[in-house]
């Protein structure tokens, strides 16, 4: 026993020491990495939003299990992200109370709340608090345009989109030689994005040259499209501009056909239905040759398509919810990662600064102004044969468009 | 076109009688759902909140039906028809009639219990999304020269037809019908010339949840299904069943196509949402001068 003391070094002391320092400090590490960041997920998974708030927490749920997978928040010692989960029912109000429930869960930050109406309530009420909310869908400009300090969206509004989709429209009829001159503008106005959306339109268009015979709302849901068909018949125009949510979008699109209504073009601004796969997979002939400007991942990204497999794999469709919900849920892990801190000011200020590009949206490295990033931008897809091409801006584009298609 | 001093879009005579024509295909389906309503009311004088939730489930089956066998939704309608009248017959002798103790308010909680649990139950088994039953003649169909009728939509306004008059022969041709509307009248009476009055409701209810599972065969078609598909249908059902005359077939019958034909020109000239008010103040209009419905009979 004595022996054995007097051969111990120095050195061995030490890293005896050392090592005893490391076992006493680890539950205070173990209890570091344990204490997961909370991400309110907030979205209309039930009422008539459902099917669209379903996907959007379908992409959030996949971001947070790859984040965890991958490691957790590493500038919080691996924190794991912990979503807490929140049903909107379709409601604004709901919404709002739903981010009252997270403030007292102590929720980090917020993703969410796919529809423009929810998010203005959202966002609003996470304002009173604090809570960083990151906005993954809700287009209406609105929503970052009332200072709004903890508000940032990913994506882009329905002031960009709309001008973006106007402007496609005005260059394939230009590369065309101008076939198109009148249109009819179909959108749905229960929620504000649809009416804002049909008024910008009408702006845009008619300066280009275009005249627009008659604007058609409806609201949402709605269960028949034979009298907007029949209008749509009468006018005859050249251009069918169609706005609205995924189940209306089918209804109108397959009404047109049923009744043998067949413009040149049919060019859906945020179209609801007019580049989703399973639109394409039900029914094939009616989607055929519909443009939509619309979300659009970066088409030769190999991370997009990894996560249209895998959504897929899941029994799901790979649609703009999955993948603006899973972008925005990235973004505000990046954010936390950078703030290296839980506080909701803190990351506040790592969003507001953030020049995240690790993304596989044709946005560009991160840059907000008043919330909103600034790089990002819509893309023209058409429905070509199996596939739904990207057929504007150039630098994105998988194939030519074909226009007029009728 | 001025009307009351509403200056109204004008548009060409093919348009308005396509229109009219889109109103009555519309209003075959009201009528669809209504029937199944308005024979719970007339039988058991309950109103039935679980009829939209028995209208998604079966639309459900029908969709599974199709998905995982392939079986065409009109084949559909000889499972579903039996399928419909036993689970509604269950329903009612083993849930509704055993809790609600024959109180009236407490039966229209129960049925609000089911609709919530069925939904609820969708919603966990199916999930939120939609489900499209895809036919392979969606788009064929008869050009009536103003408009285009498919298949989908002349088979549901043939169905409706079939289907009510399928009801009235059975109600008066035979002895359970007679037995029915027996019950429906005197209850006490009818019980005690012997008839099981238990089981004429379990009857009556069975009825009703086939003629929903007939006009969800018939709906599946045209419409996608999803937990709260039910609302889109059954709250003009209600409507159409007191318009119609509480309890009355033929009331239903003629109650959905005035509302259908009603809404489709009042959202022609009024727009898709304002329109809506036409099928209030038909409602009201109707009732002001005929308070029991179009063929309702006085109590």
């Amino acid at each position: 026993m004595t022996q054995s003391l007097v051969k111990t070094t120095r050195r061995q002391l030490l890293a005896g020491a050392a090592a005893t320092s490391g076992v006493l400090a680890a539950p205070g590490i173990l209890r570091a990495q344990g204490a997961p960041v909370k991400l309110g997920v907030v979205h209309p998974v039930t009422g008539f939003l459902q099917f669209s708030g379903s996907q959007c927490r379908f992409g959030a749920e996949t971001a947070i299990a790859e984040i965890n997978a991958a490691g957790g928040i590493k500038s919080l010692g691996g924190a794991q992200i912990e979503a807490v989960l929140g049903d909107a029912q379709s409601k604004p109000e709901i919404g709002a109370a739903e981010v009252e429930r997270f403030q007292d869960e102590g929720v980090h930050a917020i993703v969410g709340a796919f529809a423009s109406g929810i998010c203005l309530a959202t966002t609003q009420a996470a304002a009173k608090h604090g809570i960083p909310h990151v906005v993954d869908v809700g287009v209406n400009d609105k929503i970052v345009t009332r200072g709004l300090e903890n508000t940032f969206r990913f994506g882009p509004g329905f002031g960009v989109i709309t001008k973006a989709g106007v402007q496609g429209l005005i260059d394939l009829n230009a590369a065309a030689d101008n076939p198109v001159k009148t249109c009819v503008i179909v959108h749905e106005n229960t929620t504000p994005f649809g009416s804002f959306m049909a008024g910008l339109m009408k702006e845009g268009l008619e300066p280009a040259g275009f005249e627009v015979l008659e604007i058609l709302p409806h609201p949402t849901p709605n269960k028949d499209f034979r009298n907007i068909a029949l209008k749509i018949k009468e006018l005859n125009p050249d251009v069918v501009i169609p706005s609205h949510y995924y189940n209306e979008g089918v209804l109108f699109l397959r009404t047109l056909q049923r009744q043998r209504v067949s413009p040149k073009v049919i060019y859906s601004v945020l179209g609801g239905a007019s580049s989703q796969y399973r639109f394409l997979g039900e029914f094939p002939e009616a989607a055929q040759g519909v443009f939509d400007c619309n979300h659009w991942i970066d088409p030769k990204n190999e991370a997009a398509q990894a996560l249209r497999a895998k959504t897929e794999a899941a029994g799901k469709s790979f649609s703009y919810e999955v993948f603006l919900a899973y972008t925005a849920t990235m973004f505000a892990a990046d954010a936390i990662e950078r703030a290296g801190s839980p506080d909701r000011a803190k990351i506040t200020e790592a969003m507001a600064a953030s020049t995240w590009d690790g993304h596989f949206m044709p946005y560009g490295p991160t840059a907000m102004d008043d919330g909103q990033n600034t790089g990002s931008q819509p893309l023209v897809t058409q429905i070509q044969g199996e596939e739904i091409e990207v057929v504007a801006p150039a630098d994105f584009a998988t194939k030519p468009a074909k226009f007029p298609f009728a | 076109m001025d009307v009351f001093g509403l200056t109204l879009p004008s548009y060409s005579w093919e348009t308005v009688a396509g229109s009219m024509i889109s109103g009555v295909f519309l209003g075959a389906l009201y009528a669809l759902v209504a029937l199944g309503l308005t024979i719970v009311y007339g039988v058991l004088h309950i109103i039935n909140f679980a009829h939209g939730a028995l209208l998604m489930i079966f639309m459900y089956a029908v969709y599974f039906l199709w998905s995982a066998v392939g079986l065409d939704p009109y084949v559909s309608l000889i499972i579903l028809i039996p399928g419909g009248f036993l689970a509604g017959y269950a329903l009612q002798r083993g849930v509704i009639g055993r809790f609600s103790h024959g109180r009236d308010e407490i039966t229209l909680l129960v049925t609000l219990g089911i609709a919530i649990i069925i939904e609820n139950g969708a919603l966990f088994a199916f999930s939120a999304t939609e489900r499209q039953v895809v036919v392979p003649y969606d788009f064929d169909g008869i050009d009536l020269g103003v408009t285009y009728a498919v298949w989908p939509e002349i088979a549901a306004l043939a169905g409706s037809l079939v289907v009510t008059v399928a009801v009235w022969l059975f109600m008066t041709r035979t002895d359970t019908g007679r037995a029915i509307q027996a019950v429906a009248k005197e209850r006490r009476g009818a019980e005690l010339m012997g008839i099981d009055v238990d089981h004429i409701y379990g009857i009556s209810f069975g009825i009703g949840a086939a003629c929903v599972a007939a006009a969800a065969c018939l709906l599946a078609p045209t419409y996608a299904v999803h937990p709260q598909f039910g609302y889109l249908f059954v709250l003009i059902a209600f409507t159409v069943v007191v318009l119609g005359g509480m309890g009355s077939f033929a009331g239903a019958l003629v109650g959905g196509f005035i509302i259908g034909i009603t809404e489709q020109i009042g959202r022609l000239y009024l727009g898709e949402s304002l329109g809506l008010i036409t099928i209030s103040a038909t409602f009201i209009l109707i009732l002001l001068l005929r308070p029991t419905g179009l063929f309702g009979q006085r109590q």
